[in-house]
């Protein structure tokens, strides 16, 4: 078994050395390096030993980026058809199993997932899916814990916050797994908070044909829950979208449409609050965010109109077979144990 | 969905629905009379909400667009990098500190390390310039809410104005570098 492993490794050492040497695979060469990587990851490329096998002088510069870009846009398509957020599948797959610092993934997982939330945010606020009354009073509370979360993140060790993120990731797994979702929730009667903010609107429902009024109640503990999503979307980079939509429909009472367009409107402004710790702390590298921001937004397109053929439940399962996966290795990596799935 | 739709103006009153036959409760301080604009075939969507969501429309194919470009003068070797994009490996597996620590070491040589806003200083250089886009994309939702501010005033909102303004402030605090950390 671990001569297998070791002959395998020294393949995948030898492959990856070649691309580098003549660059002349392009494209193709990248595409099976990915999926080297995702079968065997912890072989290859991480263990911080692990990572000077491929990212030494050797390798070509541009073939971490370009492995980065299908990845993502892999991960984009999968985002969309899991209904998860690009930023939760993001941080700990490319910190777990990428040479980039968790600090610098991080950074880019926030940017990343607010781009996704500044393109969509426009179309879900005209469309009133978004509504900007139920979000500025969370965003308000989200924002600022985010920030409380990024400097936290970036002033703990690197292996606390890594066994965290797994442990965060294993959390929302278990989340993914038994939260169920109500699309249109019961609220007898709004309380007297979201009366007073006059939280409440109405859209057309395609699928009813009609139009739906709406409005919340457990408006005080929703907006507490968010002190903990806020911070832990700061603190870890991932986006919010995996708890914001759990909290806003089965918390608040707010209906499953309304939940998914104003989580994703959310992120554009909790992620904008800790992302500008990074970016202020030089936490950004460009030559990961561009890449990884292209391919999740070009994967998230392709991912939509996928949509019509998949079947959600299937592409559900795979997103949380592949949290799992980077949860146990995020963990393992953080407590500096051998990764063994 | 950005189409321009002709339909009536409509109040939350006058719209109907199956879902609910309860009165929706009011919002004291805001007048009614202007609170819900329709357009773009979207029921029930208020003043303040469409005028964020355009200037949010345009902040984000500014940033994108400047992002794309950017990217490419550095890949490209248009505009030479601080750091050399064959080493570029060396360093992105450093914690943030040591990584700014090195940087400064080898190739600005300056007093202090290259956070908050210093990376102006170098936007000259293809890395450092696609940090402008980045701070664009990163800003524009403080350009929305100063934006729909005024319409919240005008409109007597007086809790949405008060919590539009404390957003603007803390997203100010955190883009403006004074909250720093440390590893």
């Amino acid at each position: 078994m671990t001569s297998g492993m070791a002959t395998n490794q020294k393949f995948r050492h030898n492959f990856l050395n070649r691309v580098g040497a003549t660059g002349a695979t392009g494209r193709r060469v990248c595409i099976l390096t990915l999926l080297l990587l995702l079968l065997c990851p912890g072989e290859v490329v991480m263990g911080q030993e692990g990572a000077q096998v491929v990212t030494g002088p050797d390798v070509a510069w541009w073939v971490w980026p370009l492995v980065l870009l299908v990845l993502t846009f892999i991960m984009g398509i999968l985002a969309a058809l899991g209904g998860v957020g690009g930023g939760v599948l993001y941080v700990p797959i490319v910190s777990g199993f990428f040479p980039f610092h968790l600090d610098f993934v991080r950074g880019a997982g926030l940017l990343v997932a607010l781009a996704g939330a500044l393109a969509a945010g426009p179309g879900f606020l005209k469309m009133n899916l978004a509504s900007l009354r139920l979000a500025i009073p969370v965003a308000l509370i989200a924002s600022t814990c985010a920030i409380a979360g990024a400097m936290v993140g970036l002033a703990l060790p690197t292996n606390v916050i890594q066994t965290s993120l797994g442990i965060a990731i294993l959390g929302i797994v278990i989340l993914l797994m038994t939260a169920k979702k109500s699309e249109f929730p019961e609220v007898e009667q709004a309380d007297r908070l979201s009366s007073v903010l006059g939280i409440y609107g109405v859209y057309s429902e395609a699928s009813l044909g009609r139009e739906i009024n709406w409005k919340i109640h457990r408006t005080l503990p929703g907006l507490l829950l968010f002190i903990g999503v806020g911070f832990a979307a700061g603190m870890f980079g991932l986006g919010a979208g995996w708890a914001n939509v759990p909290v806003l429909n089965l918390v608040m009472g707010v209906p499953l449409k309304i939940s998914v367009a104003t989580s994703k409107f959310l992120l554009s402004i909790t992620d904008t609050s800790a992302a500008w710790i990074y970016i202020n702390k030089g936490a950004v590298i460009p030559m990961m965010v561009v890449p990884s921001l292209v391919g999740i937004m070009l994967g998230s397109l392709i991912g939509v109109r996928l949509l019509r053929v998949a079947k959600p439940t299937v592409v559900r399962k795979i997103v949380i077979g592949l949290l799992l996966f980077a949860g146990l290795k995020a963990i393992t990596k953080g407590l500096g144990l051998p990764f063994i799935v | 969905m950005n189409e321009e739709s002709n339909a009536p103006d409509m109040t939350d009153g006058e719209i109907s629905t199956n879902e609910s036959t309860d009165e929706e409760p009011g919002t004291p301080g805001v007048d009614d009379s202007i609170d819900v604009v329709a357009s773009d075939a979207s029921p029930g969507a208020l003043e303040e909400q469409l005028l964020y969501a355009k200037i949010l429309e345009v902040g984000m194919f500014l940033g994108l667009g400047l992002l794309l470009v950017s990217f490419a003068l550095y890949v490209l070797r248009i505009l030479p990098p601080v750091i050399p994009i064959e080493q570029l490996s060396d360093y992105w597996t450093m914690n943030v500190h040591d990584y700014l620590g090195a940087l400064n070491e080898q190739f600005l040589h300056q007093e202090h390390l290259l956070t908050g806003w210093s990376w102006l200083s170098q936007i000259g250089k293809g890395d450092y310039l696609n940090f402008i886009p980045i701070a664009i994309l990163s800003a524009i939702t403080i350009v929305c809410y100063a934006g729909i501010t005024p319409v919240l005033i005008r409109k007597k909102d007086r809790a949405y104005a008060i919590m539009a303004l404390l957003e603007v402030f803390i997203l100010t605090l955190a883009a403006s570098g004074v909250l720093t950390v440390g590893h």
